[in-house]
């Protein structure tokens, strides 16, 4: 059995974290393995902190949300001081860059650049949230790199799948680096 | 690469109406059922189909009740709001017998209410909704595959009862994303609406031994009278007493009667459960989880949930319930289906979970609610 993960991403509205947590999701079941997604519907999706949720295991899933994820990203400050609150002793927390000002001390924190790959190596912001799937990935080792492949080429059209591949590889090399 | 994917339950539904064999869409969007309206506006012009977005909800059931007529099997998505404002409407598909589906995405009202999040609000008035007596069948998915499969089982149940038939889903699952997989090979039982006998003389209302008159088409050739007014069996007003007594108890019995072929319910460990959770929609899925805690920590907990909610099964229910220390129905409402259960169920407590803020009752929620009660 593979570990049971939950997931939750987070950031501003507009910087991919629901769609990146659809193609973790749908990554996920093309792996074999049973996932659901949901995330907050509203206000908060235009501008405000926002999150999608993924749970992912080997058993059925019932309880579709996710309570206390051991795994959690944050793309911006705000999102970081919003859904810090209950995660999971064991959790796994990937910040984009020193947006938490060197403040949480614990193992298991992953400081990296995500934005910053994103806009300096493809020249494209928009990726931040495929870098931080591949940084996830890299880190936690939750996918098969074919599935994420295929989910990627299922949610991007042709002219925009290589730099997301791209995206994907360099935020997996970082992810990877950090637990080297 | 395999089939499978991530699809949302509202994507699922188009999927299923699609498979049952739908054909016309007519709809005002509203949140959270827009995605049902989305999906069909692109999905139908590719196969033939007609998605017209109406100028309000009362235009969209009318014009499915049209469209049904005329013989395409026909639906219509809203939520809280606009399933109000189609009740007058519903009535009419019901004294006229034509078929038709209407999926509801509850969001917690009244009125307006609260868009974005879920609620399981609707369950009675999808009952009573309309006015007069008549009876409905309303079903509700708990998974997203469970929303196509009873999308297509409430257009057959439509077609075989000649009757709206609505499908009661909560924003949690209508808006949920997770495996979807059909294999092409099983196809689903499809079922059409009776046709008139050729040669025969055909009368439209007639009380037939299985009370489903056999229904012609618009167009078909036979020419014959709708109303709304109660009617004889040749389809025309009659304010006859045993006439109107006549079509509003068949109109009664034809759904009521036979619940042993419409009424379908997944048990979980009932068999040896002191603790019944009677539960449905994406609540039957925390009491599920409730249910493994409980039973891991020695405590006998079982679960029921109603795949159908309307008709009421009471003979089911009461039987089940026999012989257990407490009955539990969570629900994102007030407390609506246990109203029901607490009319057919005396000698066993029965108590009501209830959580009207928008969120899912939790597994911990209830799970706390038993070791109260024991």
């Amino acid at each position: 059995m593979g570990k049971k993960w939950r997931i939750r991403l987070s950031g501003t509205g507009g910087q991919g974290v629901i769609k990146g947590a659809m193609i973790l999701a749908e990554a996920a079941l093309l792996d074999g393995r049973n996932a659901t997604q949901s995330q907050v519907y509203g206000p908060e999706s235009r501008g405000g902190s926002t999150r999608a949720e993924v749970n992912i295991s080997d058993a059925r899933i019932l309880y579709p949300k996710v309570e206390n994820p051991n795994l959690l990203l944050c793309l911006s400050p705000e999102a970081y001081q919003k859904y810090i609150g209950d995660i999971s002793e064991d959790a796994i927390i990937v910040l984009d860059g020193d947006l938490d000002k060197g403040a949480l001390d614990r193992s298991g924190v992953y400081r990296l650049p995500i934005t910053e790959i994103a806009r300096d190596q493809l020249g494209k912001e928009v990726v931040a949230n495929v870098v931080a799937l591949g940084a996830i990935n890299g880190i936690a080792g939750i996918l098969s790199d074919e599935a994420v492949y295929e989910s990627l080429a299922r949610s991007f059209p042709e002219k925009i799948l290589d730099v997301n591949r791209q995206a994907y590889q360099l935020g997996f090399q970082a992810g990877k680096a950090a637990i080297e | 690469m395999s089939k499978v994917r991530l699809v949302q339950g509202n994507e699922a539904c188009a999927l299923g109406a699609i498979a049952a064999g739908a054909t016309f869409y007519a709809g005002y969007p509203i949140t959270p059922s827009t995605e049902v309206a989305e999906q069909i506006a692109v999905l139908f012009p590719k196969i033939g189909g007609k998605f017209i977005q109406m100028e309000d909800e009362i235009a969209s059931i009318g014009a499915i009740i049209g469209a049904s007529a005329a013989g395409h099997k026909s639906f219509t998505a809203t939520s809280g709001p606009g399933f109000s404002l189609m009740q007058e409407l519903i009535g009419y598909a019901a004294i006229t017998e034509i078929p038709t589906v209407v999926i509801d995405v509850m969001r917690p009202g009244p009125s307006t209410g609260l868009p974005t999040l879920s609620s399981q609000g609707d369950i009675q008035q999808a009952r009573w909704g309309t006015h007069g007596d008549h009876s409905i069948i309303a079903l509700s998915p708990s998974s997203v595959m469970e929303a196509y499969y009873e999308t297509i089982q409430a257009f057959n149940l439509a077609e075989k009862y000649r009757t709206p038939v609505v499908l009661l889903m909560d924003e949690e699952i209508g808006h949920l994303k997770e495996r979807f997989e059909v294999n092409d090979e099983e196809k689903p039982e499809i079922i059409n609406r009776k046709a008139p006998e050729p040669g025969k003389e055909y009368i439209p209302y007639e009380n037939t031994e299985d009370m489903i008159p056999p229904f012609a088409v618009f167009g078909s050739g036979y020419r014959y009278h709708i109303t709304g007014l109660t009617h004889g069996e040749k389809g025309f007003y009659s304010s006859a007493l045993p006439v109107v007594d006549a079509m509003i108890r068949r109109l009664w019995h034809k759904i009521e009667d036979r619940v042993d072929d419409i009424c379908r319910f997944e048990q979980v460990d009932t068999a040896d459960a002191e603790i019944l959770l009677i539960a449905y929609g994406s609540t039957a899925r925390s009491a599920e989880e409730a249910a493994e805690v409980l039973r891991a920590e020695g405590i006998k907990a079982g679960v029921l949930r109603p795949i159908t909610i309307w008709p009421f099964h009471d003979q089911y229910i009461a039987e089940i319930c026999q012989g257990r220390k407490a009955i539990i129905v969570p629900e994102m409402n007030m407390g609506q289906y246990v109203r029901e259960v607490q009319r057919v169920v005396q000698d066993v407590p029965v108590h009501s979970l209830t959580r009207v803020d928008g969120e899912m009752i939790t597994p911990t929620e209830i799970t706390a609610m038993v070791k109260e009660v024991l």
